[in-house]
């Protein structure tokens, strides 16, 4: 039995005609199986690499290396949400912000709700340091998320 | 002096800036249309290098020579990869060129590839905009059905094709080879160099690198010629034979504890105050400046005395930075302890560093572990020293590293000791114990 459905094989085939070598399919395999399964579990690291003619090892080391993919132990919930911590943010709260969603959620960066809901993540900066303090919501930026406006947007990302 | 129109920002921020109908209204894909029917790649390529054109990525190579290192007469194929990592801490103007004007990105994306006679360009976009995946992926849909794009663009026999690649989170993938690496689908360790990207780089194929603003200039040069472009910004030093000045417009971002935080595009070479006071619209709350960071946290430190500094290819290395960068300034207010933002830079490096190299994944490490005690209070005098000297010792230009991110990492640390040693000093003799905030993460 294989993990991934047809419909994925086929979406990860797809990008094959774009490269060279099929090595280079292996972050868009990455990025399709997590974004479905919500984690990148051992099974469908050994069906990447089948698909796309490596060792298993070759696709685990490169997911290793990018520490962005979850394995089956912590999967992710359904919105991943990122703290950014760098310089921009850090002198404008974000270091509090994430210190007050971590203590509302009652979870630690990396960490999902119990009901399934929510992943908190702490990032670097994610580029929107025009709008600090600045969060990610899966890959989309919020702007200006200060304190105040912290509870909302837990109140919407429960909904 | 007249106040400067901006070009690279015109569009955005108006209704429908995305969409290519807006942007073939406004003369868009002109400039494309005339270097193909008019001009072959070698004349695009010179053009390009009499314009002076300088890499906007960081580290302001310029563009035209560039190309030229490709072989010649490559039987192919050549590879183009556009970088839009972007991922310099408070850097964030290609996420506006992206999010909000496409189209100039791609039409730069092409030309850049009709001069190199690049078959595929493959964009390598930071995982985190997604907005601009988005309006890229549009973008070049749009661009594909109007014939820019694909098989024989404008009937003189030009093929491209343009595929976006999503990266995963890391720091390092801005770094060419690294970059390079990430696309092939490896883990994304910078290569030595030489052998340079231009002889083998993606798929060990010829590759050209270049940042997302610096092909959005090269839509402008083509569009405005040569004599406009060098109007604007700097002219090389005449003391200085090896400066190639630095012409052409720039986008400043502008962050931290400024009353107006954005994007602004002004010619090179605006100072620091300028920056702050007039499109910043000063220091928040009333305080003033203690310092910034002058071009993304790599460059350096600056105290608010060296404000009038031009940010420029020259200025920033005149007291000490180590370059324009991204000519992205964050600002921080008198109140702010240094020790908090020595503490934060470190923390970045010692997450970033790929770890291939032992002196700047350790020495990153211990960096960190030293500004940490330090800002918690229990800091000793001696640590000063060993900063500055882990400062000195890691990067490619003392020679112990593969890639310029051990440079970037040193070098806020020596200016945060040179140029704020007293406050530094203070901290430690005070020996102030502070809790770190929760969540902050260590690692
Ligand atoms: C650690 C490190 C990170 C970098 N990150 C980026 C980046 O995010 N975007 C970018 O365009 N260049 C980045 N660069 C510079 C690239 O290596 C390269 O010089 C640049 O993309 C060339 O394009 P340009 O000549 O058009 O500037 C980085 C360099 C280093 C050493
Ligand atoms: S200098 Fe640092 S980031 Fe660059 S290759 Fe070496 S270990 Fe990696
Ligand atoms: S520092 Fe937080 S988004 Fe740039």
């Amino acid at each position: 039995m294989s993990l991934l459905s047809e419909e994925l094989r086929q979406k990860i085939l797809a990008y094959v005609p774009r490269y060279p070598r099929k090595q280079a399919v292996t972050l868009p395999a990455l990025h399709l199986v997590h974004d479905a399964l919500r984690c990148v579990p051992r099974q469908a690291i050994e069906e990447i690499a089948e698909l796309l003619d490596l060792h298993p090892a070759e696709v685990h080391d490169t997911m290793s290396f990018y520490g962005f993919f979850r394995d089956e132990n912590n999967p992710l919930g359904q919105t991943r949400l990122w703290v950014c911590r760098s310089l921009a943010c850090m002198l404008r709260g974000g270091e509090e912000l994430l210190a007050y969603l971590s203590d509302k959620l009652g979870i630690a960066p990396g960490q999902t709700t119990a009901d399934g809901k929510i992943s908190l993540e702490f990032a670097e900066c994610l580029g929107g340091c025009d709008g600090a303090p600045c969060v990610l919501v899966n890959d989309e930026h919020r702007m200006n998320v200060t304190l105040d406006r912290a509870d909302q947007l837990l109140d919407e990302l429960r909904r | 002096m007249a106040e400067y129109e901006p070009v690279l920002l015109r569009r955005v921020g108006k209704p429908n800036s995305q969409s290519i109908e807006t942007y073939l209204a406004d003369g868009g894909y002109g400039a494309l249309t005339r270097a193909v029917t008019t001009l072959t790649p070698e004349q695009v390529v010179e053009t390009i290098k009499a314009s002076g054109l300088r890499g906007r990525g960081g580290a302001g190579f310029p563009t035209g020579l560039k190309w030229t290192f490709l072989p010649k007469n490559h039987p192919g194929p050549i590879y183009l990869c556009v970088n839009a990592d972007e991922s310099e801490p408070c850097t964030f103007n290609n996420r506006v060129l992206m999010e909000e004007d496409p189209h100039q990105v791609l039409e730069g994306t092409i030309l850049a590839a009709y001069a190199t006679r690049a078959w595929v360009a493959y964009i390598y976009l930071r995982y985190e905009y997604g907005r601009c995946f988005r309006t890229m992926q549009q973008a070049i849909q749009e661009a594909y059905a109007k014939g820019f794009l694909g098989r024989d663009i404008l009937g003189r026999g030009f093929h491209l094709d343009v595929y976006l690649h999503r990266g995963a989170g890391a720091y390092i993938c801005g770094e060419e080879t690294g970059l390079i690496e990430s696309l092939e689908g490896k883990r994304a360790w910078p290569r030595i160099k030489p052998p340079f990207p231009a002889v083998e780089g993606a798929f060990r194929k010829p590759t050209v690198v270049n940042n997302v603003e610096t092909l959005a200039c090269v839509t402008h040069i083509m569009d405005r010629g040569v004599e406009w472009f060098r109007s604007i910004g700097v002219p090389p030093d005449p003391r200085n034979p090896r400066d190639a000045g630095s012409y052409g417009p720039k986008l400043y971002n502008i962050s931290g504890h400024v009353n107006r935080p954005g994007t602004v595009e002004l010619p090179l070479g605006v100072t620091v105050r300028e920056l702050v006071d007039k499109h910043g619209g000063g220091v928040w709350k009333g305080r003033k400046a203690k310092g910034c960071i002058p071009g993304g946290i790599s460059m350096g430190l600056m105290t608010e005395a060296e404000f009038d500094t031009p940010l420029d290819f020259n200025g920033p290395s005149k007291v000490g930075c180590l370059g324009l960068g991204t000519g992205a300034v964050t600002v921080f207010d008198e109140q702010t302890s240094i020790a908090d933002v020595l503490y934060n830079i470190c923390r970045f490096f010692a997450h970033e560093s790929c770890g291939q190299c032992t002196p700047c994944r350790e020495g990153t490490g211990w960096m960190l572990k030293m500004a940490d005690r330090i800002r918690r209070g229990q800091g000793r005098l001696e640590d000063l020293e060993i900063l500055r000297e882990i400062g000195n010792a890691i990067g490619i230009m003392p020679g112990t590293t593969i890639c310029g991110l051990a440079d970037g990492a040193g070098w806020p640390v020596k200016n945060a000791i040179t140029k704020f040693r007293a406050e530094f000093e203070e901290l430690i003799r005070r020996g102030v114990r502070r809790e770190p905030l929760v969540g902050s993460g260590s690692h």
